[in-house]
Parts: structure tokens; sequence; C-alpha cells
């Protein structure tokens, strides 16, 4: 069993849920498609969503809820 | 008193403005900043740095105790809240005098109530501004709203009392829509903005964004004329300018005396803007609301008046009367401003941080660049896209177009993607060049002119 990272595709702020007052897009151990939406990064006002851009089980997060992030940072890691 | 010292709470290009504008006066400055920001412009100018807090703006810009205990640590006499964030924050601007420092603005109390856009619409009725037909205060039930629609016809906006800034916005285009959207908009209003009330305005289709600029001490208070600013995309303003050049004369001195009447009205101190909708056709203008700060586009005021709006600011603030009167306001030439985000016009707008690898500022006669980019620097992606403002004055349009068009060129930003390409196509645009635009001009240049010139996406896939 192998873990996949998945990377920030841009730099800024990381968040789990679409809006605070609604449930996160993944829980931690919830399986993903690779078009499922992980998460959206907010960059410079614009938000952007973050899909998992693989299929796996067991999503693992890295990175917090409204925590700043880097271009090419892993957010999450899931198993293949 | 006289302000011997200034906490700038904001960043980007304003902060610079506002530590050239204090310096300018003798004034010693601090600047606070987040721990994203260290490496900033204003940071670098400063007389002192304050790191209060981590890069999300609740954490840091826009974290009142942060900020105040900052000021207070730094022992200065005054705070400049510049725009965005905290600027139009009546808490803040309390906070700040309960600290026994000077708060660069109005009184708490005037930034709370021409923030309320229902007391304000009240306000410019009171001083006889004319405001958009709708209805008289905050409406209660659907019946009320109901008749309110039967007198002012259809489409009609359906608008939250304590919204701003084109947010709690909706559009009702006929009975039905408004029977469907009012208790939504209702709900939605209560969870964005903890207040539920609503109030309605029709829609003005066809409209210029006018805006007049004001100035008052308490007792005092000027127009420095009017701004144009009807380019805009998603409600943001894109190009400024001032004049309004194809405003005639009378409108002109009706739209710019009911402003200072409206100043008069709340005993303004400090500098504001006065925003208008103004109806080509039937030429009639309407108020939308007060902003109760510095505006971005406040340089092309500067250039057409030769008034320093930051340093009066701060001068006022300090108590001293204003120091010019109506009578010494005058208008002289044309200025533009264009405002050069780092986003990418060919991709639809994607924001676009990232490190300038090299910068060349067009430099001459009429020309000014407020930014703050240098060489080497980082854009963090936490803020805004704004990166600098090119300002442009020449003695007629015409003119101040043609260098403008120069001066775009003569711009180079290297390391990021920005809006310079938007601002040369607009420069040299027939529809520009004529005035012959509105509100939603430019959204529908964007997918039409400027998609065919460059093969530009309009949407983000």
């Amino acid at each position: 069993m192998s873990k996949i990272e998945i990377r920030s595709p841009l730099p800024g702020t990381f968040y789990r849920a679409s809006s605070p007052d609604v449930p996160p897009f993944k829980a931690d151990g919830d399986s993903v498609a690779a078009s499922d939406a992980i998460g959206l990064i907010e960059v410079m006002k614009t938000f952007q969503e973050v899909p998992a851009g693989v299929d796996g089980k067991n999503i693992t997060f890295l990175v917090e809820n409204e925590e700043p992030v880097m271009a090419g940072q892993v957010i999450a890691e899931v198993e293949a | 008193m006289t302000i011997r010292s200034i906490l700038v709470a904001n960043r980007g290009e304003i902060a610079v403005r506002i530590i050239k504008a204090a310096k300018a006066l003798g004034i010693r400055t601090v600047q606070v900043h987040s721990a994203a920001d260290a490496d900033m412009l204003a940071v670098k100018l400063a007389d002192e740095a304050i790191d209060i807090g981590s890069p999300a703006p609740k954490k840091s810009y826009l974290n009142i105790e942060a900020v105040v205990n900052a000021a207070k640590a730094a022992g200065v006499d005054a705070v400049h809240p510049g725009y965005g964030f905290l600027s139009e924050n009546a808490d803040f601007a309390d906070a700040v005098e309960a600290a026994g420092l000077v708060f660069i603005g109005p009184k708490g109390d005037a930034i709370r109530l021409l923030g309320d856009k229902v007391a304000a619409r009240a306000v410019a009725a009171k001083a006889g501004v004319p405001t958009v037909p709708g209805s008289a205060g905050r409406l209660a039930t659907i019946e009320e709203a109901r008749a309110v629609a039967a007198k002012t016809g259809f489409p009609i906006m359906i608008k939250a009392a304590a919204g701003g800034g084109g947010r709690g916005i909706r559009i009702a285009a006929d009975l039905a829509d408004l029977e469907r959207h009012f208790p939504q908009a209702s709900a939605e209003a209560l969870a964005a903005f903890g207040d539920g009330g609503l109030y309605l305005e029709k829609v003005i289709t066809k409209a210029r964004h006018v805006e007049v600029q004001i100035l008052g001490d308490g007792t005092n208070f000027v127009h420095c004329f009017e701004r144009e600013c009807s380019l805009q995309r998603r409600r943001q303003k894109v190009w400024e300018e001032a004049p309004s050049f194809l405003l005639p004369a009378e409108v002109r001195a009706k739209l710019c005396d009911s402003a200072v009447a409206l100043a008069r009205e709340v005993a303004y101190r400090g500098a504001g803007t006065v925003e208008y909708l103004y109806d080509e056709t039937t030429r009639e203008f309407y108020f939308i609301e007060v902003n109760t700060r510095i505006q971005v586009e406040h340089p092309v005021t500067e250039m057409i008046t030769g008034i320093d709006l930051v340093s009066e600011m701060i001068r006022v603030a300090g108590g001293a009367p204003l120091s010019i009167s109506q009578a010494d306001v005058e208008a002289f030439g044309h200025a533009i401003e264009c405002r050069i985000n780092a986003e990418d016009p060919a991709k639809a707008f994607m924001p676009a941080p990232g490190t300038i690898s090299r910068l060349v500022v067009p430099e001459g006669e009429g020309i000014r660049f407020d930014t703050m980019l240098y060489e080497g620097y980082t854009i963090p992606p936490f803020y805004d896209s704004l990166v600098g403002k090119l300002i442009v004055w020449a003695e007629t349009r015409e003119a101040c177009l043609e260098r403008l068009r120069q001066a775009l060129s003569g711009l180079v930003i290297e390391g990021i993607p920005t809006t310079i390409p938007l601002h040369l196509a607009l420069a040299s645009d027939a529809s520009v060049a004529r005035g012959a635009f509105d509100t939603r001009f430019l959204e529908r240049w964007l997918e039409t002119e400027f998609a065919a010139k460059t093969g530009a996406t309009a949407e983000v896939a």
C-alpha cells in the first residue's frame, strides 16, 4: 500500500470547507475520487478549489483549516 | 493636539502613501505588519515596525486588540487606518480613542451612522440629496415590500441594511421574483451580517458611477470635485478619472453641493467620498453611499486640485481647521488612474502572487506611480491583488490618454502577470476615448473586444 501526496497548486490560505457553517469537503479517513474537491485555496481574495487529483482512500490532512500554504506544499495524503 | 507620531494600521501601497505624507509633515511613523509582510516597503520606510500577528487578516490587520496594543506600546499620538481592513470599523475608531489616541478619520458614531445603509439614505434625504427611488427605511414584511415595488416598478434591488461593497444584493425582475427572494434575502443577511434588515432600491439600468471627494473639520466642509469610476469588473473599480468630463457644469455644481450638504448634516471630520449613480439621459443623480475613509482612487483628485488629501486628513485629525476654503479648491486638467493588479488578464484575471524580478517606473511630467513594489519583493498571497496605481495628468483628457499610453508602455513589472495589458487596451479604445461607458461597459467589453484582441478567456473554468 502506497501513500500519495496531494499538493497545493497555489500559495495562499487553505480551507477545509466551502464556508464556515458547512461540513468540510472531506473528513480524515474518507475515500476520494480524483475529481473530488478536498479544500479551497484563497489567493488574493479569490477562492480556487483543490481537486484530489487521484483516486484513493483513508485521506489524512496535513494542513489545518485556515492555515497558510506554499505552492507545492503537501496538503494531504491518501492511500492508493 | 498636534500629531507628532502615527501608527499605520494598513499595508501595501496605501501604507507607503501614508508614510510619505507623514514624513513630509515631520511626523514619526510606526508600521504594523503581519508575519507575511516583514519585507514590505512600508516596513522599510517607517521609523519603526511592529509584528502584530500571523498572515490571516483577521489575526493581524483586522485584529482590533493587536493594533491598539501596538499603538499603545509604540507610544504614538494617532492611528491612520488607510482603506479596507479596519478603516470603516466604528468599534476600532472607538477603541483607538478610548486608548487616548487620535483616530485619523471621522468619529466612531459618524462611521456607524453612515455605514448603516438605511440610516445613510435617511441622512442623505434629510440633507436634500436625491436617493435612488425605493423604501424609506427598513422593511418588516413582504406586504411593505410589495407596496414599495408598486410605486418604483421593476427591476428592483433587495439590499441588506448591513451590507455594502456590493455584498448582500439580490435583483428581482418582477413581483414573483420579489416574493421568492425577499424571505431568502432576509435569512441570508441575518447569517452574513447578523442583521436580517432589508430595504429596496430601484435598479438604475444605465448609469455612471460618479463620486464626490469631501473634506471636513467638523465645522467647515468642502468638496474637491468629482471622480468618474464607471469602469468596474465584478463591482470593483479598475480605472478612475477626474473630472467626470461629460458631466454638464450645472449638474456638477448640484452634485458637489449635495455632497457638502451631506457632510454638513453629520458634522463630518476627515476625508470622505459620497458615491452616486448618474443617469446621463435624464441628467438625474442618486446617492448610493458614503465611504468614511481615504479611497484607493484619491490621487486623481490630488492631481487636478493640487490638494494633498492624506496630509489634510492628518492635520484635521490633530484638531487644525481645514487649510482650504471652497474658493481655494480649483480643478485644472484631467487625471486618470489605472489600478495595476497582480492578475493575469489573459486567464480570467487569475490572481498571481510572486517575486518581482524587474521593475521600471516611468517618470516625467504628470506621471505618478503609487506602489509597494521593489525589485526582489515577493508579493504574499494573503491580501488584495493591487500592487500599484499609475496616475497620469495632462491639460486635456485627450493629452492625458496619450500620456497614459506612453506611461503604460514604459511601466515594466517582471516576475508576475499584471493588468498592464488591459489598461493599454483600454487607453487605446475608441469608446473609452469618447467616454461612452457606464458601470456595465467593462464586463461586456472584456467578453467581446478584449477577448477578440487577446484570445483571453473571460471566466475561470
